[in-house]
């Protein structure tokens, strides 16, 4: 229980005195340490701890400044704020990502890329603005609530999965023991609001592209789940931080699955639906495919969920088979997160290099890669895991 | 289909599936230009494919009877905005053959050089639209930045970059212009060794080089039979180019090879293009050898009547989208009493049912990429 204290100057609103985040009878993450929470719990005493103050100079000895310094508003609002801390760090790499994208592929096209403000970084909020200024339109005689429902399913579940990658041991949403898995399943959702959506919108085009969606989903779900086993088989975990902390201990994961490491990046293409793989919104055959009648504010959304989607992806490579955010020798070091970042773009910039050398892949040939070469070469994956867990080397 | 266990086929008669029309366009971004493709799907595939032509409808034909024979020159530049050369180049043939004259050889070669630059255009343009059809925006771009470098020969030439207006009746506007014939030369060997770069680029992946290979194959009977010309035809195994076969102005002094194929895919249809463009290179060069060893002060326009005796006449060229043919009927007036334009594409694109029907829908851009569609010659 927390101590009772006189309640004189705005300091003691703000509580520095007896700053205490572990101790707090609802802490939410159990005994471990997480930065950005401890970031909002910091801010929520300064900025709860003045409207305390401020509330307690008008009415002396009110029960509310007391209950807003208690345990639980305390956790509750530090735990509005921490949300708001990690979308905000994900939106913001993400928009890096595409600044990046935009950037690189204008070099290797022989073009500047976007010319506006920081090298180009504000050309982002031009078109966030210029899609939210758009007229919302909804075409007639498409299903109203399915057509609402599904791309903000979509986007939610993109920017949801976003948000519950760990930047590093002190940066998480969560910290579950399937953590991996969670994240896949969070990853693979999307596919069905696409199917739904693209039914929904009353619209040839949409339509073969839902379905197109559901065919690329059944090509590359399989081998990529294989892959996620192979590489818990080798941690011995599906917690991410586990993952990572083998691969520091024993060698980055790409040394051994060099095979997986490889088929996985494109089965992540695939499910971020980047380009050899944009066969649900195929601009050249299908206009823009499943959302093609979403207009303005609600196609910006879906782009830059798209964005959150590749991210994702190569977080995830990062994770499995890069080492995380550690480094060899140093290990942790002073900032993790960084490191993680890093090898994230790094990832994305050989997606984007994938992008810029290939072209897109068609429907039927998508299968034939999934089940006839992705799938074998996972087996073999997992074969040479097998071998070497066996062999004792791992 | 018939030796599966499951009866797939009475199922579906059961289900009764419908086969879906989809309208591709007119404003679509497949379709560059504004023309419509209905194709009927079965699922993936394309069972059905009706193109619906003629958005751009000017009356083009109609409207050169009221005017005068050289100012119809500039009309012909908008028959097709990437080869303007070559149709103003054919209208003024047509008229010189009526006329009966014979131009100054330093004019005929003038005219190949700038015909075959147009055509590097014009096929640079193509090779443009089919990365985009593909999904690759690299090879737009880099097309894109090729082709740059010819408009910039056109400025040199004759000052414009699209629509040229160049060619008269009697040979063209304007000789050489000073160091022309260095910067072709220049700009030609630059471009085929940058070309190489794109062929890597398309050619060295399999993804690619896969969604052209082996589709919409058509025969040499099916080709000659719809009327199929150009470079799609000649991918097809039909071994002939009226610059070889039939030659005007001064082709036949030139020593050039014309790339044939009997694959009759797409991807043959590809290669060809490709092999053009190379061919066109060493025409150019060529050319201004001649040209070179005319000399500078060598007659390049003659001095031609305004009324053109009265008859029927016609005259074709290889366009680089095929044959392009024009006919004059002229009643002794300085007016043609009628010019009817034969597009190679007007007929090319009747084909697309033939091309399209097996294939899927992602590959129905990629084919008609091969047609490389001008909506302002098909409909004029």
């Amino acid at each position: 229980m927390s101590v009772v204290v006189e309640y004189t100057s705005i300091l003691d609103f703000i509580g520095f005195n007896s700053y205490s985040l572990m101790d707090n009878q609802y802490y939410p993450f159990l005994d471990e340490y997480n930065l950005p929470y401890a970031i909002s719990y910091g801010l929520w005493k300064i900025i709860g701890g003045t409207i305390a103050w401020l509330i307690n100079l008008i009415f002396p000895g009110n029960p509310v400044s007391e209950w807003l310094m208690g345990d639980g508003a305390s956790t509750l609002f530090a735990l509005i704020i921490f949300m708001l801390i990690i979308f905000i760090v994900v939106f913001v790499c993400t928009l890096i990502s595409l600044w990046m994208e935009r950037k690189c592929l204008g070099r290797m096209m022989d073009r500047r890329g976007t010319m506006i403000g920081m090298k180009g970084f504000l050309q982002c909020v031009a078109d966030g603005l210029k899609t939210f200024m758009k007229e919302n339109t909804i075409p007639g005689k498409v299903d109203r609530m399915t057509y609402m429902w599904t791309v903000s399913l979509v986007i939610g579940v993109s920017v949801l999965v976003a948000c519950m990658i760990p930047l590093s041991g002190r940066w998480f949403v969560v910290n579950y023991d399937t953590g991996l898995l969670i994240v896949m399943a969070f990853f693979a959702l999307a596919p069905f609001f696409i199917l739904v959506s693209g039914w929904a919108q009353n619209n040839k085009y949409s339509l073969v592209g839902g379905m197109r969606a559901a065919q690329l989903m059944i090509s590359y779900e399989v081998p990529m789940l294989i892959m996620i086993a192979t590489t818990a088989l080798l941690a011995g975990s599906f917690n991410i931080g586990d993952i990572v902390y083998a691969q520091n201990d024993n060698v980055w994961y790409f040394i051994p699955q060099i095979v997986g490491f490889i088929t996985f990046f494109f089965c992540a293409t695939a499910e971020s639906e980047r380009l050899p793989f944009d066969i649900a919104e195929a601009e050249a055959e299908l206009v823009e495919g499943w959302q093609t009648e979403y207009a303005g504010m609600k196609w910006g959304l879906i782009m830059l969920a798209d964005y959150f989607r590749g991210y994702v992806a190569c977080a995830m490579v990062t994770i499995m088979y890069l080492g995380g955010w550690t480094l060899p020798i140093i290990g942790d070091g002073p900032i993790p997160e960084i490191v993680f970042l890093l090898k994230t773009w790094f990832v994305f910039f050989l997606m984007i290099l994938v992008r810029a050398a290939l072209a897109r892949v068609r429907p039927d040939q998508i299968l034939n890669i999934g089940w006839k070469v992705f799938m074998p070469l996972s087996v073999v994956n997992l074969a040479i895991v097998l071998l070497l867990k066996v062999g004792g080397v791992f | 289909m018939t030796d599966s266990i499951v009866p797939v086929k009475e199922i579906e008669e059961k289900m009764e599936t419908d086969k879906m029309w989809i309208i591709m366009g007119p404003q679509h971004p497949f379709s560059h230009g504004l023309w419509t493709l209905k194709i009927k799907v079965d699922g993936e595939i394309v069972v059905d494919a009706d193109p619906i032509v003629g958005y751009l409808h000017r009356g083009w034909e109609k409207e050169t009877e009221n005017r005068t024979y050289p100012k119809i020159i500039p009309m012909a530049d908008r028959l097709c905005y990437a080869a303007s050369m070559t149709y103003t180049h054919l209208y003024c043939m047509t008229v010189e053959k009526a006329l009966g004259i014979d131009i100054p050889e330093k004019a005929k070669y003038i005219r190949i050089v700038a015909d075959e630059v147009c055509r590097i255009n014009s096929h640079l343009m193509w090779l443009a639209a089919v990365g985009t059809d593909l999904g690759n925006l690299t090879v737009f771009l880099w097309a894109m930045r090729e082709r740059e470098y010819f408009l910039d020969l056109n400025v040199k030439l004759c000052g414009a970059r699209m629509t040229t207006n160049y060619p008269r009746i009697g040979g063209v506007r304007n000789d050489l212009t000073e160091l022309f014939e260095r910067d072709v030369i220049r700009t030609v060997d630059r471009f085929e060794k940058a070309l190489w770069d794109i062929i890597a680029l398309m050619d060295d992946s399999s993804i690619i080089v896969s969604r052209m290979k082996g589709i919409s194959y058509i025969s040499r009977e099916q080709c000659a039979n719809i009327g199929m010309t150009g470079p799609a035809m000649r991918g097809c195994g039909v071994d002939f180019d009226i610059r070889r076969d039939d030659p005007y102005d001064n082709y036949d002094k030139v020593d050039f090879e014309v790339p044939v194929l009997t694959a009759g895919d797409s991807y043959a249809r590809y290669m060809i293009r490709i092999e053009e463009m190379f061919q066109s290179c060493d025409i150019i060069r060529q050319a201004v050898q001649k040209i070179q060893a005319l000399g500078k002060n060598a007659p390049y326009r003659i001095k031609t009547p305004t009324k053109v005796p009265a008859g029927t006449h016609f005259m074709r060229m290889e366009d680089p989208r095929g044959e392009s043919l024009m006919y004059l009927v002229s009643d002794g007036t300085d007016k043609p009493y009628r010019l009817k334009v034969r597009s190679p594409i007007f007929t090319n694109v009747s084909t697309s049912k033939v091309m399209c029907q097996g294939c899927r829908i992602a590959d129905v851009p990629a084919i008609l990429a091969q047609i490389d569609m001008c909506l302002g010659e098909t409909d004029r």
